[in-house]
């Protein structure tokens, strides 16, 4: 032990030398140019007359993976400085993150701390998988990972600095390094930044562009607000357009609407130019006739609650997809243009078009009278010559004339769309839906919002379409066990979300199990 | 050519006596085998030391101009295999592979290496695979240097001394007739600085003049007796000189005073981790100048009794620092001390984790403990008092922040195999699938979760053997082209073909070793200079005797690959039944492709690029799409619409147009959101004209429509 010192032994005072050592981490995703970033910032250390050190963990560097690298420098003296080869917890100078999540993990892993760390992140996502797969939204929360950079960061700078290296025809990494720049975390100028770009010889100019970009907006303390303050749905957005007669219709329409109380007009707005796109005008009173003899029904002390849901659900069960409608929507001016705006294709170019469809016999018995469409569907030999005559996947090119006339017909079709198998399938599915949550908006209001609300499930195209049914309609018959106890819009909410959890319906079962249970008890506890 | 090209960093090589030479780890081991009059070298990639690999084969003029044979291995047993070159000839030889799995593939040729001794010096450079980055099972690589009594360099993780290392094991071996491996850790592969260089030297005695003059010698064989003799001359003169040449030579390091009542022992490569921790402590200067006595073993096998006997000596208390379990070293020393009737305290695994890599958290609190322990007026009085530190409460992200595990790239031509086998699951049921070594690994993660195994490279199909005899359903396994080369045609093909498998074996061929970093192998389809290519996978299945093989050259076409594997899984067909399919790997295709095609466009050629889209107004956001790829260009975005409750999904700049949404939607029968565009650049005036006719036609359509009814236009 300490006792049996033969010489003094004593702590010398802390090397003053040890606060000039500044330790950058950067946490990127595969493929986002972090070795490019980490090449560069070495080589401004150099410039500026710095010893530094660069690690990384290449493996996965390549494959989308989470990845990390390492850089230390402290002012160059005549013997070399013993540099760490990881980052530690609790000491970090500069933490860059190329993406919002990989800023969260970086502040979970502690290398985000109030006392030393400044935290320059991309507000950008690039989703996991995880939150891609999932039937719902499972999206993770970028607010979560802000709220907590809010505390753990001494400095934190937030922009979108993806976004903003596209827009000049560069990546992220230039962005990154120009915000890094433009943070003065590094006692370096602007010009040394710059100059290692230039000496790295490839893409410089775009990269110089990226890199002044991101240098601006970061010594400007650009920050952004969460999301909540950003969005501001509205239904006022797009201005209806037509002949004056059918302006002056939808007009009339458009009052009835705006006439509704406050909390359902705004969706009721929304729901009505939904369905009118759908179908038309008529279409669109038929809508509010449904919506208004609801909320002739419905309670103000309630906020209208199940009148808003209503006006939503009504208006995406209206709007269903079918074959007309995707011919209709693929055939549009409008879309042409939201392509050409997304593909954005040079001058002096032309673009092809192809379209994916593969049509079942459901499809285009759906598409034919209801009486001569329920014949044919309820004869399996009849199904199965359409589908040997149509079942396969149609690939059209839609800059071509014939292909686009195929659709352009098909979308012209609609007008019959009343008088079809599919039309009647869906109104008798939505009537049945709408009274059943009647039902139980009699005898529990919550209840009655929460089963309008599960018409979510409903959603996809042929076999997903069919697995959402199937979803909604075991979702429908867990509310029935359901209906009657106190937290029954409770357990329904949560049937939802699991059947929205994963594809194969393994937690829906589960939460079914549980209701199933409880229902059973309750059953028993009545018979005793 | 592999991914990442070091053709300019290899002109570095060339630099002279007294020149500064700076740059990666992986470059600096390169120069040092050229300083050192290496004769021949070779080995198998696979990070960390992948670009080790690349660097030799970009420096293969050097090297050859140098008179030094370069082999690109076709496993870690050739590579350890080919170092028999050094048994009897006075030729210094280097491999390199990684740690641990290509020691235990390359141990064979290891332990008779070792066994017969050496002449020339032959080092092994092992890239330990521990820790954070990672691909492979946590063990260390230590055990085969004891079991084998191959000496073990663990050099400090900077460029000076890992270059010194290279030397002093060349050095080391040749004086001991013993091969060496020389270990370097992940970070230190990657780790940039710089060393000041000596001059490249040409091999005194080639691999040339050996065939020029040829020698054997029967005592150096591995057969009875001279393997008895081989075994005792390990023990009793090897071992013993090599302890005499490592203190002779100061292979291992002091550093602080002589005198103190506490001292660290430590791996050479935990070194920089250790100051680290001791700077924060306030125990060490910026420089590395410690009040500590440090003992830096660079050689960590064997160890030297009297020195470290002689570090303990007057002092109270011992900390090993060594990552990873066993605690090999530790045991050893606390042997030693035991031997020699030392009362001092030892300690390592009681202060620091028996498992896991030693981060810079471990390694503070490991250090904080000894002292505390050990000598605690060393320790600021900060730290003395517990709980002194306020930490502000953060919020829990754990629930937040998703897992991102490595996946398939962008436009990856495995994607659709494995969409086209998850359809098939879903159509007749989950099977038995075994996984390989390699990137279509990535399939057993979600989305796809396809094979639940992973027992080494090229042992996919041999490790559904106890399976092969059938019953209901047949099992299937998966086999990479790298791992086909390296392992699988013998110990997997050939193995179901002699035991007359029924299973189905998916070969995955994307022209290059893809996840060690796009390395040519002899299934490759580019023409390489100095290495054979264009050897058809499909040729080397049947040549084994495999006579149910389809060959798939498209691998994006899902609809096709489905129906043969179906036909594969219903077939009545006896013994295994092998597919091979076969696409380009994207990421080395659009390394290739991409700067010819921006050149054609600049000279003016027609060029077509393509690439999907969503329409947004037709996708319902189920996301059945994803569940079939993966793919990162193919993402979500919320719309500003207060009917959508769910994402929708959305493609981004970063589509490579592979094919694989239109392909999947179409066979999986899913929804008719995704388009496909192709921009045409330089289009000739008559396809011009043509475009703009039914642009005009189909313009004229749309407006007809538009005006006959009520539209929303975005404002």
């Amino acid at each position: 032990m300490a006792g049996k010192t033969k010489t003094a032994f004593k702590a010398k005072p802390r090397d003053p030398a040890l606060d000039h050592i500044i330790k950058l981490a950067v946490m990127a995703v595969g493929g986002q140019g972090g070795g490019v970033l980490t090449n560069w910032i070495e080589d401004t250390a150099h410039r500026n007359g710095y010893a530094v050190q660069a690690t990384s963990v290449a493996g996965v560097a390549q494959r989308t993976g989470a990845t990390i690298y390492y850089i230390e420098m402290a002012p160059a003296g005549d013997r070399p400085p013993v540099f760490s080869l990881m980052p530690a917890a609790g000491d970090v100078d500069i933490l860059i993150a190329a993406e919002m999540m990989e800023a969260g993990r970086a502040i979970m892993r502690g290398f985000v701390t109030p006392d030393r760390t400044t935290l320059i992140a991309s507000s950008h996502r690039a989703l996991a998988v995880s939150e891609k797969m999932t039937p719902g939204d499972g999206i993770a929360d970028s607010d979560e990972v802000i709220a907590a950079a809010e505390i753990a960061a001494q400095r934190f700078i937030l922009f979108d600095m993806d976004k903003m290296a596209i827009e000049v025809g560069s990546v992220i990494s230039s962005s990154l390094f120009g915000a890094l720049a433009g943070s003065g975390a590094l006692p370096f100028e602007r010009e040394t930044f710059e100059d290692a770009i230039k000496a790295s010889g490839r893409g410089v100019k775009a990269s110089l562009r990226a890199f002044a970009a991101g240098y601006d907006a970061a010594s400007n303390g650009v920050v952004e607000t969460p999301s909540e303050a950003r969005t501001e749905p509205g239904p006022t957005g797009d201005a209806p357009q037509g002949p004056d007669k059918l302006l002056n219709q939808w007009r009339g329409l458009d009052a009835r609407a705006a006439a509704m109380p406050e909390p359902v007009r705004d969706m009721a707005l929304t729901g009505l130019r939904a369905v009118v796109d759908f179908q038309d005008l008529d279409y669109g009173g038929e809508y509010l006739d449904r919506l208004e003899r609801i909320l002739a029904d419905d309670e103000a002390a309630k906020d209208y609650a199940y009148s808003r849901e209503a006006a939503k659900y009504i208006a995406k069960a209206m709007a269903y997809d079918d074959v007309f409608r995707v011919a209709d929507l693929k055939t549009r001016g409008s879309r042409f243009a939201r392509i050409r705006t997304e593909i954005n294709p040079a001058d002096g170019t032309r673009m092809k078009l192809t379209e994916f469809m593969h049509p079942r016999a459901e499809e285009i018995v759906g598409m034919m009278p209801a009486s001569l469409g329920r014949k044919l569907s309820n004869s399996e030999g009849s199904m199965r010559m359409i589908d040997r005559l149509f079942n396969r996947g149609r690939r059209l090119r839609t800059d071509r004339f014939f292909p686009f006339a195929q659709l352009y017909v098909i979308g012209g079709l609609r007008k019959y769309r009343r008088g079809t198998l599919r039309h009647a399938i869906e109104v008798e599915h939505m009537q049945n839906w709408l009274d059943l949550a009647a039902t139980y908006r009699r005898i529990d209001y919550a209840l009655g919002v929460e089963t309008l609300r599960n018409r979510r499930l409903v959603k996809g195209y042929s076999d997903t379409h069919a697995r959402g049914l199937s979803k909604f309609d075991q979702v429908m018959d867990g509310v029935a066990l359901l209906a009657g106890r106190e937290d029954a819009a409770h357990w329904c909410n949560l049937l939802r979300e699991a059947a929205l959890a994963d594809e194969k319906g393994e937690q829906l079962e589960g939460a079914l199990k549980t209701v199933r249970s409880f229902a059973d008890g309750s059953a028993a506890a009545a018979h005793n | 050519m592999a991914e990442r090209s070091f053709a300019k960093e290899v002109q570095k090589l060339k630099i002279g006596e007294g020149e500064t030479f700076s740059g990666e780890g992986i470059l600096a081991l390169t120069k040092a085998l050229l300083e050192a009059g290496v004769g021949y070298v070779g080995g198998y990639q696979g990070a960390p030391i992948s670009h080790l690999m690349d660097v030799l084969a970009d420096a293969e003029e050097i090297l050859s101009e140098l008179g030094v044979r370069y082999e690109a291995n076709a496993s870690e047993a050739a590579a350890a295999a080919m170092l028999a070159a050094s048994v009897h000839y006075p030729i210094r030889g280097a491999v390199t592979f990684k740690g641990a799995v290509g020691v235990n593939v390359a141990s064979d040729a290891l332990a008779n290496l070792s066994s017969s001794g050496v002449t020339g010096g032959a080092l092994v450079i092992i890239g330990e695979d521990y820790g954070e980055g990672s691909s492979i099972m946590q063990e260390r690589s230590h055990a085969f240097a004891m079991k084998s009594q191959m000496w073990l360099l663990d050099p400090r993780p900077n460029l000076p001394s890992i270059v010194q290392s290279v030397h002093q094991g060349f050095e080391l071996s040749e004086a001991t007739n013993t091969p060496v491996m020389l270990m370097v850790r992940i970070r230190s592969c990657h780790v940039t600085g710089s060393f000041i260089a000596r001059a490249n030297k040409r091999p005194p005695f080639t691999v040339k003049d050996a065939l020029a003059n040829p020698r054997s010698d029967y005592a150096r064989v591995v057969l009875p007796p001279m393997s008895y003799l081989q075994e005792h001359d390990k023990i009793d003169n090897r071992w013993p000189a090599a302890q005499a040449h490592i203190r002779e030579h100061g292979l291992n390091e002091f550093f602080g005073p002589q005198d103190a009542p506490i001292g660290i022992v430590m791996q050479g490569g935990m070194y920089n981790g250790v100051i680290r921790a001791l700077q924060r402590l306030g125990l060490a200067d910026i420089h590395g100048e410690t009040e500590i006595p440090l003992y830096v073993l660079n050689v960590t096998y064997p160890l030297v009794n009297d020195e470290f006997l002689e570090f303990c000596e007057g002092k109270s208390s011992v900390l090993v620092v060594e990552e990873g379990q066993p605690e090999f070293i530790e045991q050893a020393l606390g042997s030693m001390l035991f031997r020699a009737g030392s009362d001092i305290k030892l300690h390592g695994k009681d202060m620091l984790p028996m498992a896991g890599e030693y981060t810079g958290q471990v390694m503070l609190d490991g250090l904080e403990a000894f002292l505390k322990k050990a000598a605690p007026g060393l320790l600021p009085a900060r730290l003395r008092a517990p709980n002194s530190e306020e930490k502000p409460a953060l919020p829990d992200l754990s629930g937040t922040v998703p897992i991102r595990p490595p996946g398939f790239c962008t436009g990856c031509p495995e994607r659709p195999i494995f969409a086209a086998i998850k359809l098939t699951e879903m159509e007749r049921g989950k099977h038995q699938i075994a996984g390989d070594i390699g990137c279509h690994l990535f399939a057993t993660l979600p989305p796809f979760e396809i094979g639940g195994s992973t027992m080494g490279y090229g042992l996919g199909p041999a490790s559904n053997a106890a399976f092969d005899g059938g019953g209901e359903k047949r099992s299937i396994s998966i086999l990479g082209d790298g791992g086909f080369w390296h392992n699988g045609l013998s110990s997997s093909i050939g193995n179901a073909v002699y035991n007359k498998s029924d299973g189905v074996i998916v070969i995955v061929d994307n022209f290059y070793s893809a996840a060690t970093g796009g390395q040519d192998i002899l299934s490759s389809r580019a023409d390489n200079p100095s290495k054979a290519t264009g050897h058809p996978i499909a040729d080397a299945v049947k040549g084994v005797g495999v006579k149910w093989v389809r060959q798939i050259d498209r691998t994006y076409d899902v609809p096709k690959m489905r129906e043969i594997l179906n036909e594969a899984l219903t077939t009545d067909h006896e013994g295994p039944k092998v597919i091979v399919a076969s696409s380009e790997c994207m990421l080395n295709k659009q390394r290739r492709e991409k700067p010819l095609m921006n050149k054609a466009i600049a000279e003016g050629r027609r060029v077509e690029k393509p690439r999907f889209g969503v329409d947004e107004d037709i996708c319902t956001g189920d996301h059945a799409c994803i569940r079939l790829s993966g793919c990162p260009s193919l993402s979500l975005k919320k719309l500003d619409d207060p009917l959508r409750d769910d994402p929708v999904a959305s493609i981004d700049q970063s589509c490579v147009g592979c094919g694989n949404c239109g392909e999947v939607a179409d066979a999986a029968v899913l929804c008719p959101s995704f388009y496909r565009t192709e921009v045409v650049h330089n289009p000739g005036w008559i396809e011009r004209k043509l475009d703009h006719a039914r642009n005009r036609v189909i313009t004229w359509l749309q407006t007809r429509r538009s005006r006959g009814r009520i539209e929303f236009v975005r404002g």
